[in-house]
């Protein structure tokens, strides 16, 4: 195969069109309808309990972390309000944008906002891209959520567990959102009806970072910084570590699930960070299951799935070897082998994708 | 010229369900809400072509399988985005145990 081109206006892309890999119909496993609707059922009470969780021990430990400062004791409640912060933000924007984390959608929308501020996401323009991501995942030209390419940017991957490349290309982004709404290249995926919002979004984010600013040069310290804005770089490496687990050294350009992500157990609290996004072929595959249900949907589809990762260690002792691979052959990928008991789905159009697998070592 | 046709008995769709019809064709979703009556859309998702037939009826809203954009099935009207036209929808009687849909 030749470089592939992950630009959304390039040849990939209007390849994937061509043949029919956009926007096509993905394997589901078979779940009767009434278990299936039992899963996808909403409920308020777990997020709720989680949310008062995470925003109370956010308060807790920044108020810690501002009454220590600046001694070195602060710092553990600095690097746990952090990951909270630039971290469990991710998973919060991820399952309130779905809409399916709470029951009441006024609660999905409020908590989407609160994280999208904190991960910095223009709340406005981001829904849009994940709707893709949806459609069609890690297909070459289509996905604009691709964490890693190929070959793998290892120094920009390494960065990103600080939350260096987001953050650099986020505050342009942002004034120019603030001043002339989304640029070009949002405005293909964002519909027109949309765009005052997201310059609205952006003229609220400026100004609260503005002020944190102004704070921080009368205080004459950073610490306002620490509460607003850096932690979404020394606590991004949780969500790093996770979001490359999602798809990494796994198939590009296959309509199946079952071989592009990974479900990895996880211990209860990066679980609760991730909210249970660790099931990620399960939440590929039906993205209505709310994140609590999550767990249920894989012990009831698991026989149709590849084995899952066990530990979040093991993930990364299998990924990262195959990412090194990809840099001297970028066709290289880790190749899921399915259960005898699952259904195959469409060997014939993953054949091209698959048949030039190199088995991991 | 617009016909009544049968789509289904009463019984076949749970009360706060759908299910999928298909007609000479075309394809709905024809929903029982909560309230006991009957409704019936166009079958597929105006965001991209994935059928409503998988999608969590709540209330009076159907959310999509795909990206859980929301419709009220009962005006057509798009909710939630990513959705933001309308869903067609069609009238709807019961005679009996019976349901019909008027199709164009
Ligand atoms: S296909 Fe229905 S919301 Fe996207």
């Amino acid at each position: 195969m030749s470089k592939r081109d992950y630009s959304l206006l390039g040849p990939d892309g209007a390849r994937a069109v061509e043949t029919g890999l956009a926007a096509a119909e993905w394997y589901h496993t078979d779940v009767p309808r009434k278990v299936m609707k039992e899963l996808m059922a909403r409920s308020d009470a777990p997020a709720i309990r989680d949310t008062v969780i995470l925003y109370g021990c956010m308060v807790a430990f920044a108020a810690i972390g501002v009454a220590l400062w600046p001694s070195w004791w602060s710092v553990p409640f600095w690097l746990a309000y952090g990951v909270l912060y630039g971290s469990a933000s991710d998973s919060r924007w991820h399952e309130c944008g779905h809409g399916t984390a709470f029951k009441t959608p006024w609660m999905n929308n409020a908590v989407y906002e609160i994280a999208s501020f904190m991960i910095m996401r223009n709340s406005a323009t981001w829904r849009w891209s994940h709707a893709r991501h949806h459609t069609d995942t890690y297909i070459v030209g289509r996905d604009p959520e691709i964490a890693i390419m190929r070959p793998p940017a290892f120094a920009k991957l390494i960065l990103a567990f600080f939350g260096i490349p987001d953050v650099i290309a986020f505050f342009p982004r942002m004034v120019t959102n603030a001043l002339s709404g989304p640029t070009a290249e949002e405005r293909t995926f964002v519909p027109q009806s949309e765009w005052g919002k997201v310059q609205r979004v952006a003229i609220i984010y400026t100004a609260i970072y503005a002020a944190t600013l102004v704070l921080a040069f009368a205080m004459q310290s950073i610490l306002p910084l620490m509460v607003i804005g850096l932690p979404r770089m020394y606590g991004a490496w949780h969500h790093i570590m996770t979001g490359l687990l999602q798809h990494g050294g796994l198939a590009d350009n296959v309509i199946d699930h079952r071989l592009n992500s990974r479900t990895v157990y996880m211990n209860p609290i990066s679980r609760f960070i991730y909210w249970n996004m660790n099931y990620h072929v399960e939440h590929h595959m039906f993205p209505m299951v709310p994140y609590h249900a999550l767990p249920r949907l894989h012990d009831t589809i698991k026989h149709d799935l590849p084995a899952p990762n066990r530990s979040i260690a093991e993930a990364f002792r299998e990924m990262w070897p195959a990412l090194k691979r990809q840099l001297a052959y970028e066709d290289f990928f880790l190749r899921r082998d399915l259960p005898a008991t699952a259904k195959p789905y469409r060997e014939d159009f993953h054949k091209a994708a698959l048949g030039e697998a190199i088995p991991a070592e | 010229m617009p016909q009544w046709i049968r789509a289904c008995a009463t019984d076949d769709i749970d009360e706060e369900d759908l299910i999928r019809f298909d007609h000479a064709g075309a394809t709905y979703a024809i929903y029982h809400s909560p309230d006991g009556q009957f409704f019936a859309t166009a079958g597929k998702c105006t965001h991209e072509d994935v059928h409503l037939c998988d999608g969590l009826v709540m209330g009076h809203l159907i959310e999509c399988p795909k990206h859980n954009g929301q419709f009220d099935y009962r005006t057509g009207e798009a909710k939630r985005a990513p959705v933001c036209v309308n869903l067609k929808t069609y009238p709807v009687k019961t005679e009996g145990d019976d349901v019909f849909i008027e199709v164009p």
